[in-house]
């Protein structure tokens, strides 16, 4: 069974401010790491590795400095690390994100699974599993919190929806995203540090993709264009409330229905 | 191609210059000024590099043309046979749009045995629903919810379309705006349209942080989903509007998914897990007190919690502890009662969005975290808010 799981570089903050006079992000000590959220993919991709006998990808799309979260997952014991790197694929969004993810995905091979995190930490969007799944039109499920098994080209999973869960038997080839908590994430070992010191990660530009229509990519294949960035306005802001019992709890009935406190049961 | 394009004869500071950029896209390679892939486009070194760094946006390519989509178009979201109210929601905000471009609002809705539910989202103001009722569309499968999306763009196209920010939701939109190649902009706080009818859209980055304003300036339809609660529920109307009853051919719906058991969720969570805490402190003078809070609680979907007095005198699991020794908790909502907001409990509740503390001393440190301060007895208040609450969903 071949397994791609689909990883991120972000930074190592979720952090990061606006100063509200300059306007200048302010990146004090932004240093990169693994989307915490694709550990957990990693791990499920792992277990497979053991119980299956599975041979796990990762796949990152990022400058060339990405490759240090293909080395981290090398050092976990995935078998082959491919990034995606270009000038051109610089600016991307959800929907040129997912496409080059597919046509990298393409080029690395076939694959009978792929696994992503739930969401990044710097994105926060949660969409690209599902668009890169079209893009390489097969099913897909979000929301996966158990694993129930393989077999007869079929994995079986525990899909964690708000008022219930679901059990599903889905078709190979698929894309699965897993929830935070399925696995308990492993360290990186020492001993694979060593042994993987040296192992290739092959890069891919545009120029290596199926397709080589540099409008599908970067800031020319993305729909959504960011207009500004600014900071949020504050709404927390402090107040002190004194009167009567009775004047109180009315104020404060009035504050929860207006603020939807209330709304919570349906 | 639109790109940044770099004047090196202007950069005097090469290393400041670099160091502009948030996402270290910015490299000096033999001297001179590059961006490399990290690049998001976000347009801050042309805003603070003095020149540098231009915004060139040639030989754009044209558009689709926006007067052959029309309407807004809101997904209704169905959670066990049920109308989720983030539907509701969505049709109130997707009215306040249309209003401005004088556009319809339609309305969306897949699923099994639910056309008998579509008059309601005519009372929330949409002109049009489309129903597809059909037996294969009884589970959310993300193949045929997509082609049923996809026979409804394509047949009524929408300018815009709205999705819930629900897990289901969160799935059938990127998969539909991937199929139409276009632009999805998820968990907006905030929506308005512009005269060209692009959607302006706002929503949080960066762990919430920094805003972005997105549009999708040149693809047709625009994907946004929003989340429950953002906006408010519109009051319901005379139904104006018509209903269409539609079928998808059932070759169309197949699924390499097949769902085997849906079960019911065991509810048991942490304190931590809470949307709203209602957390009871010394104040509270006997342990069979706690009842009314944890009534309160229950009215607001929460837990109770308490501080470690409460816990040290036997009253409550140690389970439901917050503080240094306890838990540490982030509700929506967490209303203290009684509580003086010692340090170590403090530092296990501060990151809550939103914090009310009832307490009758005046100068108890909890005040000072609180953004909601009620100098209050709590044996007063609380009763009183219940019996508020009690009355106001007798009515409604």
């Amino acid at each position: 069974m071949k397994i791609a799981v689909c990883i991120k570089q972000v930074p190592g903050t979720s952090q990061v401010e606006i100063d509200p006079v300059t306007g200048v992000l302010k990146r004090d000590g932004v240093e990169s790491k693994m989307n915490p959220y694709d550990l957990y993919a990693l791990e499920t991709a792992l277990r497979f590795k053991q119980e299956y006998d599975a041979e796990i990808t990762v796949i990152t799309m990022g400058p060339p400095q990405a490759q240090a979260v293909i080395k981290e997952a090398f050092m976990m014991g995935v078998d082959h690390g491919f990034l995606l790197s270009d000038r051109r694929f610089g600016g991307a969004d959800v929907l040129a994100t997912s496409y080059t993810l597919a046509q990298g995905i393409r080029a690395a091979g076939e694959f009978d699974l792929i696994i992503c995190g739930k969401q990044t930490t710097d994105g926060d969007t949660a969409q690209v599993g599902a668009e890169l799944a079209e893009f390489l039109n097969i099913p897909h499920v979000t929301s996966v919190c158990k694993i129930n098994g393989i077999s007869d080209n079929k994995i079986t999973m525990l899909l964690d929806m708000p008022l219930h869960q679901e059990t599903a038997a889905v078709s190979f080839p698929c894309l699965i995203t897993v929830e935070k908590g399925i696995f308990e994430p492993r360290l990186p070992s020492y001993k694979l540090k060593l042994a993987t010191a040296d192992k290739p990660i092959t890069v891919l530009t545009l120029d290596q993709m199926p397709d080589t229509d540099p409008a599908h990519y970067g800031l020319n294949g993305s729909p959504t264009q960011v207009k500004r960035i600014f900071p949020p306005e504050s709404t927390n802001t402090h107040e002190m409330w004194n009167g009567e019992a009775d004047e109180l709890s009315r104020r404060l009935f009035h504050y929860l229905e207006d603020n939807k406190y209330l709304q919570q049961l349906r | 191609m639109p790109h940044i394009e770099i004047h090196q004869e202007k950069a005097v500071n090469k290393k400041e210059l670099a160091s502009l950029c948030p996402f270290g896209a910015i490299e000096i390679i033999n001297d001179r000024l590059a961006i490399n892939a990290a690049c998001r486009m976000c347009r801050l070194c042309i805003k603070k590099g003095g020149g540098v760094f231009e915004y060139v946006e040639e030989n754009t390519v044209p558009g689709v043309d926006k007067s052959q989509w029309k309407g807004i178009a809101v997904v209704a979201e169905i959670e066990e046979g049920n109308i989720h109210p983030v539907t509701f929601e969505l049709i109130g905000k997707a009215g306040e749009l249309a209003k401005k471009v004088n556009y319809p609002v339609y309305a969306l809705m897949i699923g099994s045995g639910i056309r008998n539910q579509a008059e309601i989202l005519l009372e929330y103001g949409a002109d049009e629903v489309f129903v597809y009722d059909q037996e294969e569309l009884q589970h959310f499968r993300i193949e045929p919810y997509t082609a049923v999306l996809e026979d409804f763009i394509r047949n009524v196209r929408p300018s815009s379309v709205l999705v819930g920010g629900t897990p289901t939701g969160r799935s059938l939109a990127p998969r539909a705006a991937a199929r139409f190649r276009t632009g999805l902009t998820a968990d907006c706080t905030k929506l308005d349209i512009s005269p060209e009818t692009d959607l302006d859209q706002i929503r949080p980055a960066y762990g919430g942080n920094i805003m972005a304003h997105i549009n999708t300036p040149r693809h047709r339809p625009q994907f946004a989903t929003v989340r429950y609660k953002i906006f408010s529920i519109p009051a319901k109307t005379t139904p104006h509007g018509k209903i269409h009853d539609c079928k998808l051919d059932p070759s169309k719906l197949c699924s390499g998914i097949e769902i085997l058991n849906v079960a019911e969720k065991n509810q048991e969570t942490g304190i931590e897990e809470a949307e709203v805490l209602v957390v009871a402190g010394r104040g509270i003078k006997k342990p069979e007190d706690l009842q009314m809070l944890q009534e309160l609680a229950d009215l607001l979907g929460g837990r109770l919690a308490s501080t470690r007095a409460v816990i040290e005198a036997g009253w409550l699991d140690a389970r439901c502890q917050i503080g240094l020794s306890g838990r540490t908790v982030k509700p929506k909502l967490l209303i203290t009662c009684g509580v003086s907001g010692a340090i170590q409990f403090v530092a296990g509740m501060n990151s809550a969005e939103k914090i009310i503390a009832i307490n009758t001393d005046e100068n108890a440190p909890i005040f000072n975290v609180a953004h909601i301060g009620i100098k209050g007895d709590l044996y007063k208040i609380i009763p009183e808010l219940i019996q508020q609450i009690k009355t106001a969903r007798a009515e409604a």
